[in-house]
């Protein structure tokens, strides 16, 4: 059944959606297969640190639309972190051609005691009206929170009515924290917004054109586009309502990251006729082959698909073996979201380095495609074999710190905030990459390569910062198993 | 009803998390929604502290404990935090979900703290308050539930000693140089100093002597006020209260000799000389700075800023509009007080400005919405060459008006902060330099 249902106004969470999980404990190949078998089950922890929610990444899916405001409707600390899209927005805008980028616009109905007893729809109402007024956007978006789901308010139904009014889409987005312990439902409840209010159904199709479902890296596609005659129409930060309007024109649907654009991607091709590649993103050789393959195939482009992974080949190849050379053997550690933290583990395999093991943040089983051929894990255990400790842990830093005090890894490779302090806490070596485009293709390995070679060499900062620094966590807690704490529900009989 | 608000540039009441995590090993353990923790450490700069950000425990609520409650949760939380962490002092901080759905995490608290655990609860739903207001709710609770019971001394005083509440730590992102500089000049004047939050406080120990000293010191105009108005309840100490912040040579001195005319009124004894004695070497070394940097204020011909918008919380408002008068020469503008300072403290604030200058009044607005401050702004037009202290949320707006801009509040993603304070005469020196450096800077 398909996952995507347009008329409905909320979009399920992952862990009712796609089965989703983020407690686990054993190897790559062995998740893969609880999975397939559809034999897996949630862990409950009981000891937990502070997770993140929804709302910062339905927001993040939604503030860099150039044209958009977004109105938080809860207490203000619902939107505390919010101006880092502001930040986001301003600094990177000249990677995608937005020379003179302006603020974003981040309200918050301020919701107080008063509004928590008597409701907050006509506050909700009276924002809404006064945004526009103020900012003039071509959409607005209401993303909820906690407060505000708990007590009812009628999100939608306020919504409909002053978009009503005023003339512009008015899209409300669930995404209230309890809901879900993956903060990536967060993306979907965005998407869902953005395809249910703002796609629409294609005049008329561009051969040339392919969506991508992408944060806000650097312009690699671009340059490679050009040499595919494609054109790279970026997904939804720094795209216009107009663009969004008419991604449904596009030939085809790719993705930086699974986890990111599993839900518009889908939503994309099941309702808008816009298909969708069936091949995990280009991280690695093996996948950056059969990626560009399938890109070529989908736009008639195959012959030139070949040209260019030609091209790539004999100008990539022999600095990867160089890099092999320098990197074979050395272990690493992997803490990232899933599907980019599969790309990451894949990288290092393709530099021969060894996976000590890998903290990720959590599980889906599948993608809202429902293909198998998109299963990140799968196809990273198929091509570059089984990876050993294998965590689903949703930033639990006291997992980490203890997986990474036994294991001391030559290397920390993180992708998300926060994780790189504890490596470089132990002494470890540790980088974060925050362009998710930058490992991609084979130049991509390469540069990763380069990143990882300067990394390990330039280590006495770390070093020095080990020897000064401070750990809060005592000494029993870093002699224990690094799951203790986690139940033992996950014990699947398939194991 | 409060209104919406356009670029926060202050938190809800559980990012008074901050405010524990400033205390020296103690540990926030939040009962609330998964992405609270993340909101608030996303929203202050470098704010982990020793066990804040991803270190602190949190029940993270789900739907099973929207609906049946989260108590257990939050005990068995509570119990394994003692074991994983190291820590002195435990603040348990409620969220929105707990509130709402009723759970009793102070009666949950209160078990540990019969086992002996030096345990506080505090109730901070999002939607009662702001952190500016948080940040009382919690240090009276930690005086309540933890000072009180560990204190070596309840009644006996300590003549020389004072608490200090001057600053809400990360929210004003100098407080730990202000900290530090409050506490030269207390013990320049023969003052001894509890600051209670950073790295020059004494952490819990400090805290346990809360209750011997002779008075209490407030720097703010409103917020901390339930804090000195407590203990002077509860311990029968008086506050001596400097309503804004003192930056440079004219209002430390002021602060500084009124503090000692307060401190002798409660028996301290402080020689004239020795108080006098160190104002005086403290304005020499300020005013060989102005004196020598004045050639330059007058005569700098390729442009220097004229007059200064600053959108910031009423304490520095005041503190700033009446440093850069007096002691540059920029003149301020419509000013904008963006902490949501509750209605009733409006008054004091605005005789506090209308004292800056007799010749001349300088609008001030309360405008927790600073979107619609920055519209003022957009429109105000005047000679010379403008100034905007702000947020980082004003950069873009310094841009667009051709004006300079210094980064020095909330939330700062563009400036790195670490142990620099504009309190005192060493903050009105720095505030100077950050200023005209910034202007300097634009000359290529």
């Amino acid at each position: 059944m398909s996952t995507v249902n347009l008329k409905a106004a909320e979009v399920q969470v992952r862990e009712n959606r796609l089965g989703s999980i983020t407690g686990f404990k054993g190897t790559a190949a062995e998740l893969v297969q609880c999975a397939q078998c559809g034999e897996l089950t949630d862990s409950e922890r009981s000891f937990s640190q502070c997770l993140g929610c929804s709302t910062s990444n339905a927001t993040c899916a939604v503030a860099l639309i150039q044209d958009s405001a977004v109105i938080s409707h809860g207490p203000v600390g619902c939107a505390g972190r919010l101006h880092d899209y502001g930040f986001t927005y301003r600094v990177n805008g000249k990677h995608r051609g937005v020379t003179n980028p302006q603020q974003r616009r981040i309200f918050s109905t301020n919701m107080d005691e008063h509004d928590t007893v008597y409701g907050g729809n006509e506050k909700l109402a009276a924002t809404i009206r006064e945004v526009y007024e103020r900012v003039k956007p071509n959409v607005i978006f209401i993303v909820t929170t906690c407060a505000s789901g708990i007590i009812g308010d009628d999100v939608q139904g306020i919504a409909d009515e002053v978009e009503q009014e005023i003339g512009i889409p008015v899209s409300p987005i669930f995404c209230e924290g309890f809901r879900s312990k993956i903060w990536t439902s967060g993306f979907d409840a965005g998407y869902h917004g953005v395809a249910r209010k703002l796609i629409k159904p294609a005049a008329k199709k561009q051969s040339d054109l392919v969506n991508i479902v992408n944060f806000w890296g650097t312009d690699v596609f671009g340059e490679w586009f050009k040499r595919l005659r494609l054109r790279a129409n970026y997904l939804t930060p720094y795209a216009t309502v107009a663009q969004i309007e008419t991604s449904s024109e596009a030939v085809a649907t790719v993705q930086i990251c699974s986890t990111l654009g599993s839900y518009l991607a889908a939503a994309l091709e099941q309702e808008f006729g816009v298909p969708e590649i069936s091949v995990s993103p280009p991280y690695g050789i093996e996948q950056t082959e059969k990626w560009f393959r399938e890109l070529g195939r989908m736009t008639d482009r195959e012959a030139e698909a070949e040209t260019f992974l030609r091209e790539e080949r004999e100008k990539w190849l022999p600095e990867i073996e160089e890099l092999r050379e320098k990197l074979g053997g050395k272990t690493a550690y992997v803490t990232a979201g899933a599907s980019h933290g599969h790309a990451l583990l894949g990288l290092l395999k393709e530099l021969r380095l060894r996976p000590l093991g890998a903290a990720i943040f959590h599980h889906d089983p599948v993608y809202d495609k429902g293909v198998d051929s998109l299963d990140s894990l799968n196809n990273l255990v198929e091509e570059y074999g089984d990876i050993p400790g294998y965590n689903v842990c949703n930033k639990q830093e006291f997992e980490l710190v203890n997986i990474l005090n036994r294991t001391k890894p030559d290397i920390l490779l993180a992708r998300h905030g926060g994780m790189t302090l504890w490596g470089a806490k132990f002494g470890i070596p540790s980088l974060l990459i925050g362009d998710e485009h930058y490992g991609m293709g084979y130049e991509g390995i390469v540069k990763y390569g380069r990143r990882i070679v300067d990394a390990i060499e330039n280590d006495e900062f770390v070093k020095n910062l080990a020897r000064h620094t401070v750990i809060p966590y005592s000494k029993w807690w870093l002699e224990q198993d690094p799951y203790a704490f986690l139940g033992s529900a996950l014990e699947a009989e398939g194991f | 009803m409060s209104g919406f608000i356009e670029q926060q540039r202050f938190m809800c009441a559980i990012g008074g998390m901050q405010t524990v995590v400033a205390i020296p090993r103690a540990v926030p353990i939040l009962h609330s929604g998964p992405g609270c923790g993340v909101m608030v450490s996303g929203f202050f700069d470098r704010a982990k502290g020793y066990a804040g950000g991803n270190t602190a425990p949190c029940s993270n609520f789900t739907e099973r404990e929207v609906v049946f409650g989260g108590e257990e949760k939050l005990e068995t939380l509570i119990r394994n935090t003692y074991k994983v962490l190291d820590t002195d002092l435990q603040v348990v901080l409620t969220g929105c979900t707990s509130a709402i759905v009723g759970d009793d995490a102070g009666q949950v608290a209160k078990r540990f703290a019969e086992e002996g655990k030096p345990i506080v609860y505090v109730d901070t739903p999002g939607f009662k308050c702001s952190n500016f207001e948080a940040h009382s709710l919690i240090v009276n609770a930690v005086i309540d539930q933890y000072v009180d019971r560990y204190a070596y001394n309840h009644t006996e005083k300590d003549p020389g000693l004072v608490n200090l509440f001057a600053t809400i730590p990360y929210q004003d992102p100098f407080w730990k140089g202000n900290l530090e500089e409050f506490k030269r000049i207390f013990q320049g004047i023969g003052l001894r100093v509890n600051l209670l939050f950073g790295p020059h406080s004494g952490g819990v120990e400090e805290w346990k002597s809360i209750p011997q000293a002779g008075f209490n010191v407030l720097v703010s105009p409103w917020y901390g006020l339930p804090i000195v108005e407590h203990l002077e309840e509860k311990y029968g100490q008086p506050f001596y209260h400097f309503p804004y912040l003192p930056i440079g040579g004219n209002e430390t001195t002021r602060f500084l000799r009124g503090l000692a005319e307060f401190a002798r009124t409660q028996g301290v004894d402080l020689p004239k000389e020795r108080v006098e004695g160190f104002v005086a070497q403290e304005e020499k070394v300020f005013y060989e700075e102005l004196d020598s940097l004045a050639t330059f204020l007058l005569e700098f011909r390729y442009g220097l800023p004229n007059f200064v918008h600053v959108l910031h919380d009423a304490s520095y408002i005041i503190g700033i509009s009446k440093f850069l008068l007096h002691e540059t020469g920029i003149v301020p503008k419509e000013q904008f007080v963006t902490d949501n300072v509750p209605e009733e403290y409006h008054e004091g604030i605005r005789a506090e400005m209308a004292k800056i200058s007799d010749k001349k009044t300088i609008p001030v607005f309360f405008q927790p919405d600073a979107g619609a401050a920055q519209q003022q702004i957009r429109e105000a037009s005047y000679p010379g060459r403008g100034l905007i202290i702000g947020g980082g949320w004003d950069k873009q707006l310094a841009k667009d008006k051709q004006y300079d801009f210094l980064s020095a509040s909330l939330p700062s993603p563009y400036r790195l902060v670490m142990t620099t304070g504009y309190a005192g005469y060493k903050g009105g020196l720095r505030l100077i330099e950050d200023i005209y450096g910034k202007v300097l800077d634009t000359y290529n």
